[in-house]
């Protein structure tokens, strides 16, 4: 990335261009719990066509939401296109760096911290590796308000538009 | 959550746009009129999802529909707020907004010049839920931290008061609230997101009739609930139906769940679906096409308010007015402070004579309806204590501004000097 990215305030291009790009997101604190947060987000991305890979080692055997469970990123077989962290802040630099280690070989494009998750020193040294880093945002709000969908809650999705836009299933 | 710079659209553009773009279906530019209960679901997959609040989508039109989704979050927008809950009344929204946070034996602490009916509410009918409104004079803010007890869960005021003139000092209120780790509930009905800007000056929700200006036409029952998003409703353990596992919801916990979405998507998944408060979707869509205006309106209101003012100020038959547009009141340094673009179209005045003199300008008046609505494109007239403040004491009737010789006017959209006019032949009959 050339342009400096402002964490204190995304762009919805920004963000729209990296939820586009990504397909798989490998998702660190997953818990198999239905009324947990991540639950409810993997189980939206994952209807709206993502991959979701779920890493939590107190859950390995287990699956979630028919995937099944890896103790760490560096068990996850195969590539995948995004971190999604559900950690506190100091957790998720530690993550960070284990992604930024795994980039190469794995061909992980972004990190993604949740909701009150915010960690800037790794976000510079994974944009330093050539990654893309959100904070404090969720993947599942941001989808939803980017695609209309946040709105049928009655939030402020802060998008206007008079473009007539495409239908989507889900 | 930060907001996006580059979001930062402005207030008249929200208005017509916010909420709302183009059907995706059809293409149809206004907002159709989901007259419509249901939704079907993809597969049982899909319906066990939206039942679980995983997935974003429609139910059945008690708890969301999406005519009426466009009119919150344009509400939302228009007041800066992370989401909005709209529903049948302002009373309803009043019930909504304090639903989330109270339980019973909790209490919270209202303005002593209240709007009647939200007295009548407070005082009398939320005592059956067994939660205590403590009523105090908020002019003096030491009077709100003396009336503070641990079993107090907010602070309700309206920006500019209903009927006379008043304005609260929102500032001074919300540090007090923050103190207390409560929220401050502010009523904007009478100021409107245009006038006034409460989640600016640190309120964490809104309440609205929507009824009055942001209809516009008094065709329209409504009311909202906008939530800020700024409030931790986990900073203390006063909010469990937000902060803790909600035994109404499987043991959801909403503020863990959905951060700053979380009052909003308890006000729909709890408070519309067990309150059934639901607004109808041909309200809705009247109450879109009021905000469209909304700016444009509210301008002329306020400039058409003023001037009937200063025609009764200086009306030898007018023993006094309470208008807080005017010089003379003692909120208008408050106005223009928290409405720097006009202190509202509803005022009250007095006539030389009392009661019977004030029944009589009402009873002779030919344009102004004699009715019990305010924020009308029409200019409407009201003796309060004969009316919407008779369920009062009359103690508490003159510290609500609504006192035996007290008139309320709305005022419209006419030709000014056709109001003028209507007013000063009314005067000198009574």
């Amino acid at each position: 990335m050339s342009e400096k990215i402002d964490h204190d305030s995304y762009s919805d291009a920004y963000l729209r261009t990296l939820l586009n790009s990504v397909k798989s997101v490998a998702v660190v604190g997953a818990s198999p719990n239905w009324n947990r947060p991540s639950y409810f987000v993997m189980k939206y991305l994952q209807d709206k066509g993502y991959r979701i890979l779920p890493v939590n080692p107190r859950a390995t055997g287990e699956e979630i939401l028919g995937e099944k469970v890896y103790a760490s990123l560096a068990e996850i077989p195969g590539d995948f296109d995004m971190v999604d962290i559900f950690r506190n802040s100091e957790v998720a630099g530690t993550v960070t760096d284990e992604a930024v280690e795994l980039a190469g070989s794995k061909n992980i494009k972004a990190i993604w911290m949740q909701l009150t998750v915010r960690n800037d020193d790794a976000a510079a040294r994974a944009e330093a590796a050539g990654l893309q880093v959100v904070m404090d945002r969720c993947p599942k709000i941001e989808f939803g308000r980017l695609n209309s969908e946040l709105s049928w809650g009655g939030f402020n999705s802060k998008v206007i538009s008079a473009k007539r836009r495409k239908v989507r299933i889900g | 959550m930060s907001q996006d710079k580059s979001q930062k659209f402005g207030f008249e553009t929200r208005m017509i746009h916010a909420g709302a773009q183009p059907e995706p279906v059809t293409g149809a530019r206004q907002t159709p009129i989901h007259q419509n209960t249901s939704y079907v679901f993809h597969d049982a997959e899909h319906a066990a999802s939206l039942f679980n609040l995983q997935t974003f989508g429609f139910i059945y039109s008690r708890l969301t529909n999406p005519t009426v989704a466009v009119l919150e979050e344009r509400i939302a927008s228009l007041e800066d707020g992370r989401g909005s809950t709209c529903c049948a009344s302002g009373h309803a929204a009043q019930l909504l907004a304090f639903f989330a946070l109270m339980e019973p034996g909790d209490s919270f602490i209202a303005s002593n010049r209240l709007y009647g009916g939200s007295i009548t509410q407070f005082g009398k009918t939320f005592k059956k839920f067994d939660w205590r409104v403590k009523f105090v004079d908020v002019d003096d803010p030491q009077n709100v931290r003396d009336a503070l007890t641990p079993d107090c869960k907010a602070i309700f005021v309206e920006s500019l008061a209903n009927p006379g003139g008043v304005i609260s000092d929102l500032e001074a209120l919300s540090n007090i609230a923050k103190d207390a780790g409560i929220p401050l509930i502010v009523d904007n009905t009478m100021a409107t997101p245009y006038l006034c800007r409460p989640f600016e000056w640190g309120a964490d929700l809104v309440v609205h009739s929507t009824t009055k200006f942001l209809s516009g036409n008094g065709t329209s029952l409504g009311g909202c609930v906008v939530d800020s998003g700024n409030f931790d409703w986990a900073q203390n353990d006063k909010f469990p139906g937000l902060a803790a596992p909600e035994p109404a919801y499987h043991g959801l916990n909403f503020y863990e769940t959905f951060g700053d979405m979380a009052f909003t998507t308890h006000a729909h998944a709890i408070g519309l679906r067990d309150l059934g408060s639901t607004m109808a979707p041909m309200n809705a869509f009247q109450t879109i096409l009021g905000c469209e205006t909304l700016a444009l309106r509210m301008e002329r209101h306020c400039e058409n308010a003023k001037k009937v003012a200063e025609f009764l100020e200086g009306h030898p038959a007018v023993a006094w007015v309470s208008c807080a547009a005017l010089p003379s009141s003692p909120y208008h340094a408050l106005a223009q402070k928290y409405m720097p673009k006009g202190a509202g179209s509803v005022f009250t005045f007095g006539v030389k004579g009392g009661y019977d003199a004030g029944i009589k300008v009402v009873e002779s008046c030919e344009i102004f309806s004699h009715l019990a609505n305010i924020g009308d494109a029409r200019s409407l007239i009201l003796h309060p204590a004969s009316t919407t403040h008779r369920q009062l004491s009359e103690e508490q009737q003159n510290a609500a501004g609504a006192g035996p010789d007290v008139i309320r006017l709305s005022i419209g959209l006419e030709t000014l000097d056709d109001l003028i006019a209507d007013l000063d032949q009314a005067i000198s009959n009574a």
